[in-house]
């Protein structure tokens, strides 16, 4: 391991700024950073603690939504009664992720800042555009199963890991960010991941020095909330495929149907089309597959991960199949 | 005084039943346990020596070629650091077990990706991997090092292979048959705790701690490999967090920690990272297999061909024996048995529990689910149909058989329904239920041992062998023994264990430690107890002892009138060993759900049955078939290691990305001890159950997935990928 400097950030300026540098990072829970740091995957010389700065609270919002504070962690989020009676769909897809012990330490804001967890990524002697610029991608015509197949690109093939952000994918949350002039901004969740593209070491949209401080949840809506991860065994896996959705239905129709998808890219997953292919329409095998038509218009597999092509269908079909039954 | 027994004969006198202590066999919890749970059992790692450098393996990122330069002095620049290692005696993969000489030594050539090339030692452990990291290596490479065991030209392993009869007119002339191919995957041995060791000199005695399974064979490969005496090395190896044969042989971190402490006065740890573990100890070979299976209209095997192919490095002895229990499990006249060696450029191959049976019974057993189902016989009826009386090609004898009553016993209490059997009979919303059996046989191995009991003045006792106890509970049967023998609660028994200054037992591995430690015990008390019967003026077999007491009233400290008794046991299996095929068997049952949409296994419940001798402690014992069955699930369902299809190198090395089953994915398992008395097995009567319980058990969790929804999977592990592709729709 590498050694750095590390600071105990009193507040969310003092922490914008020590990260504003190059070779410095902002660590909170560690889950992720700390594994990639022992395996020099992640080498900076400094590390900005902001355990302590705030931003750990779980508060209503003036127009009914919840603000989940970014230093908050994974465990306090997925049991707050308010998260698990309006926002079923964000616990469910926490407490699907990882082990209790990672969930008790990991904090909302780092798990939407996780890395991918690609063999090629986390091995410092193979080629990996995303940690080494230029190097090449090792995953392509490599061990490619948990890869991408939804906006993959040339140049990485990694996808996304989490499954909180696919919840929140689904729910339409806003991401808060507080820049280091102390500026501050928001971004839709659906908008903070990147694809791949020409930048696959470029996984969020968070610039220098900029540090998330919260997530907001919309009011909530009726209707029923899944989250569906498939996965090789019970727990501590990540998705091959997974599903959240906000499904409500009436009078044998869909007129909501907000629905996000993991493991598939390197981001969650949402096409606002599938939505509107479904709204207006009955739960048949004919609706289901129009919407996963749509979502795998452009699919490509690698080989090792075709699978995931016939899986994401099947899943989505089973979300909806279930979902229909649960709201008729 | 050495007491020597070497076992030419059945042993039918069951002396261990005629003693009047009553603690063997019994639920006893682990003696050791308390110690383990509250952090205060040391581990090799955890010994506080003063002064302790830190050394970090450096890993070759070639797969095979030539180390031409190591650029030193700019590592040995950087902070802490203290010496960059590159020994020609540092060793570059681990011993394979029992070799009981140096593995393969010179790190300058390299012969797979993950090789150690070097060790860099600094003050901290931090300084050490960091400095690893940035050690600058030069290579030559030869390409095109074959990685992939289906593009070479097999070698044919002769001492497996079996001709009799005609299998292909067995196979013609058959009422029934099957002819299928099977792929497993490789498998790592995953122990908790990762190898370390600590090295310690003094002048030219060196002394390792270290975790071993078997330190009577590593002690001999360490003083090969350094050209040292054997008498001026001391190994320590008290608790071992789990081996399953990762551990067998020495591995690379113990020589180098060795070498290092000698190069710096000083003594050195090296700890591998569990990533290190995963790819330059030792891995379980992948193999594909092909099952011939031939039967008349009555579901008789007529015909038994299995063929398997597995891999190792060039060099290496090991080839995962597949066929081992093929060879005696089920009568066939017509027989056919090869095993094939692949030699690739990939981490050694070597023993993961059950090297053998662990992959070769599940496609067995999964080729005659589908054997049963072409007859239209129940797969238990199948079985018991095709139980030999005597090994079928040797024509030996058994040395006991409890694969009928494991089979019968597993059906009862498992709630086996034996009337016809469909696929897509039970659906519990999105999931299709079904169940499935196999059998299970493992081998019997047992092995020369010594083992010392002082029966002291005061009347408590001390075992004390080199023995280890890596999880299994031999402290806590070793304790038993002696207090069955010596008419002693087991807390009046110390267990000294696993230190190489002890008399030389047979270490832990092949399921052989608790059969050979065993015996050497009892043989010691059996003598101790002689002396006793002569100090009452009676013959051994008359003596009582209970509770530190003679029937005659007399306490063990009134007998032996201030003095210790020592008695060194030395247990020899004798023609025994050749007179007998001896194996453990039993049986497995299970019940999945697989989802209907995704093809996800879940194993709703599953119960084995094991019949392997006396059993010493039936809490321990439990626990290894408990063990054994989780490893099933695993091997059934998730376990896979991964190989770059360019380099060969290890691309899944850890417990995130390796997938062994975690509790949930083992809902309710239970086991059934079939007791019994293997006379040749051992003097104790006991056979090995480290292994059994996982070998089969796959089978019965790949059964029951075509019970359940009609898919029939050739390809192990079963994921949810594979399980789609082979659903009908």
């Amino acid at each position: 391991m590498k050694p750095f400097a590390y600071t105990k950030a009193r507040t969310v300026r003092d922490a914008s700024q020590i990260v504003a540098a190059d070779d410095a990072m902002a660590i909170a829970g560690g889950t992720n950073l700390l594994d990639l740091m022992k395996l020099q995957v992640e080498t900076p010389d400094q590390l900005a603690d902001i355990g302590r700065i705030g931003f750990a609270g779980i508060e209503d919002t003036a127009d009914g939504g919840l603000l989940i504070g970014a230093l908050a962690t994974n465990t306090e989020t997925a049991v707050h009664p308010r998260v698990r009676a309006d926002y079923p769909v964000l616990a469910r897809a926490i407490l699907s992720g990882a082990t209790q012990q990672l969930r008790n330490k990991a904090t909302n804001g780092g798990n939407l800042c996780q890395r991918t967890r690609c063999f090629y990524f986390t091995k410092p002697d193979q080629p990996c555009n995303k940690r080494d610029p230029g190097s090449g991608c090792g995953a392509i015509d490599g061990i490619a199963k948990l890869h991408g197949i939804l906006g993959t690109s040339d140049q990485c093939i990694a996808t996304y890991p989490g499954d909180m952000a696919v919840a929140l994918s689904a729910l339409d949350a806003t991401v808060h960010i507080a820049g280091a002039d102390g500026s501050e901004r928001s971004v839709p969740v659906r908008d903070f991941h990147c694809l791949p593209g020409d930048t696959p070491w470029r996984e969020n949209v968070l610039e220098a020095g900029e540090i998330i401080t919260g997530i907001a949840l919309p009011p909530p809506v009726g209707g029923t909330q899944i989250y569906r991860k498939v996965r090789e065994r019970s727990s501590y896996a990540f998705a091959l495929v997974s599903v959240a959705a906000l499904i409500e239905m009436k009078d044998g129709v869909f007129t909501r149907a907000d629905l996000a998808f993991g493991g598939l890219a390197h981001k969650p997953w949402h096409d606002p089309r599938i939505g509107e292919a479904l709204i207006g329409q009955p739960a048949t095998g004919e609706t289901f597959d129009r919407a996963a038509d749509i979502l795998l218009e452009d699919a490509r597999g690698y080989g090792e991960n075709d699978f995931k092509i016939p899986l994401a269908r099947r899943t989505l079909h089973a979300v909806l199949e279930h979902a229909a039954e649960t709201a008729s | 005084m050495s007491v020597f027994l070497k076992q030419d004969e059945p042993d039918t006198s069951n002396r261990l039943d005629g003693m009047k202590q009553g603690v063997i066999g019994k639920a006893i919890p682990r003696v050791e346990g308390l110690a383990k749970v509250t952090g205060t059992a040391p581990y090799a790692a955890e010994y506080p020596i003063e002064n302790c450098a830190e050394g970090v393996l450096v890993l070759s990122t070639i797969t095979r070629g030539e180390v031409t330069a190591i650029h030193k002095d700019a590592t040995l620049a950087m902070p802490g650091v203290l010496a960059v290692i590159d020994d020609p005696l540092l060793i570059t993969r681990a011993a394979q077990g029992t070799a009981n000489e140096a593995p393969a030594q010179g790190p300058k050539t390299v012969c797979y990706w993950g090789q150690p090339v070097a060790v860099v030692v600094a003050e901290t452990f931090e300084q050490a991997r960091d400095a690893a990291r940035h050690l600058e290596i030069e290579y030559r490479e030869d390409s095109g090092a074959p990685v992939d065991p289906q593009a070479v030209e097999p070698e044919e392993q002769e001492d497996d292979t079996v001709h009799q009869g005609d299998l292909a007119r067995a196979m013609a002339d058959a009422a029934h048959s099957v002819d299928l191919t099977y792929t497993t995957r490789g498998h790592a041995s995953a122990a908790m705790e990762p190898h370390a060791s600590i090295a310690e000199w003094d002048g030219d005695k060196l002394t390792v701690y270290a975790s071993l399974q078997m330190p009577n064979y590593n002690i001999t490969e360490l003083a090969d490999t350094l050209d040292m005496d054997e008498d001026n090395i001391r190994l320590i190896a008290r608790f071992v967090g789990g081996g399953f044969g990762s551990k067998l042989g020495i591995s690379e971190e113990v020589v180098a920690a060795a070498i290092a402490a000698r190069e710096l006065g000083r003594p050195v740890r090296v700890v591998m990272t569990r990533q290190d573990v995963f790819k330059c100890v030792m891995h379980r070979s992948e193999t594909s297999q092909r099952l011939r299976l031939a039967a008349d209209a009555d579901g008789k095997l007529t015909g038994f061909g299995h063929y398997a192919l597995a891999a190792n490095l060039p060099g290496e002895a090991f080839i995962e024996p597949v066929l081992q229990s093929s060879h005696f499990l089920y009568a066939a006249e017509n027989r056919e048995l090869r095993l094939d060696a692949a030699r690739i450029h990939r981490m050694t191959a070597g023993s993961v529990r059950a090297p053998g049976e662990a992959v070769g019974m599940p496609t067995l057993e999964a080729a005659l689910d589908i054997l049963a189902e072409k007859a239209g016989i129940d797969p238990v009826e199948l079985r018991l149909k095709n139980i030999p009386d005597k090994d079928p090609e040797t024509g030996k004898p058994f040395s006991s058989h409890k694969l009928e009553e494991c089979l019968r016993q597993g059906a009862e209490a498992f709630g086996w329904d034996s009337g016809p059997r469909k696929p897509r009979q039970t659906r519990d919303g999105e999931w299709w239920i079904g169940t499935g059996m196999a059998s299970a046989a493992r081998v019997h191995n047992v092995a020369e041992a010594r083992a010392r009991v002082i029966l002291k003045a005061d009347g408590t006792a001390v075992v004390e062998t080199d023995m280890t106890d890596i999880g299994t509970g031999t402290y806590t049967i070793l304790a038993q023994l002696a207090g069955e023998m010596l008419g002693l609660d087991t807390a009046k028994v110390l267990v000294d264990l696993g230190d190489t200054r002890n008399p030389r037992g047979p270490g832990s591995g092949g399921s052989w430690g608790a059969a050979s430690a065993g015996s050497a015990v009892y043989v010691a008390c059996k003598a101790i107890r002689e002396e006793l019967a002569d100090t009452l003026g009676i013959e051994e077999a008359e003596l009582e002892l209970v509770d530190g007491k003679a029937s005659s009233g007399q306490t063990l400290a009134d007998l032996l009138g201030g003095k210790d008794i020592t008695r060194e046991g030395h247990y020899k299996p004798g023609d025994i060993k050749d007179d007998f095929t001896a194996s453990g068997f039993g049986a497995f049952f299970a019940q999945v759900r697989v989802n209907r949409f995704t093809g996800e296994t879940r194993v709703d419940r599953m119960l084995g049955a094991f019949g392997f001798g006396r059993v010493l402690n039936h809490k321990t014992a439990r626990s290894q078939c408990i063990g054994g069955i989780t490893w099933s699930i695993g091997l059934a369902l998730t376990e896979a290691l991964e190989f770059d299809p360019r380099d060969g190198h290890l691309v899944n090395c850890d417990l995130a990305e390796y997938h062994v089953p975690v509790h949930r994915d083992v809902p309710d398992v239970d086991a059934i001890l079939v007791e019994e008395r293997d006379p040749a097995a051992s003097p104790i009567q006991a056979k090995g159950i480290g292994e059994l319980g996982m070998c089969g058990g796959a089978a019965a969790i790949t059964n029951a997935i075509y019970n359940a929804c009609g898919a029939r999977l050739f390809d192990f592990p079963m994921t949810p990928d594979r399980v789609l592709a082979a659903m009908p729709d």
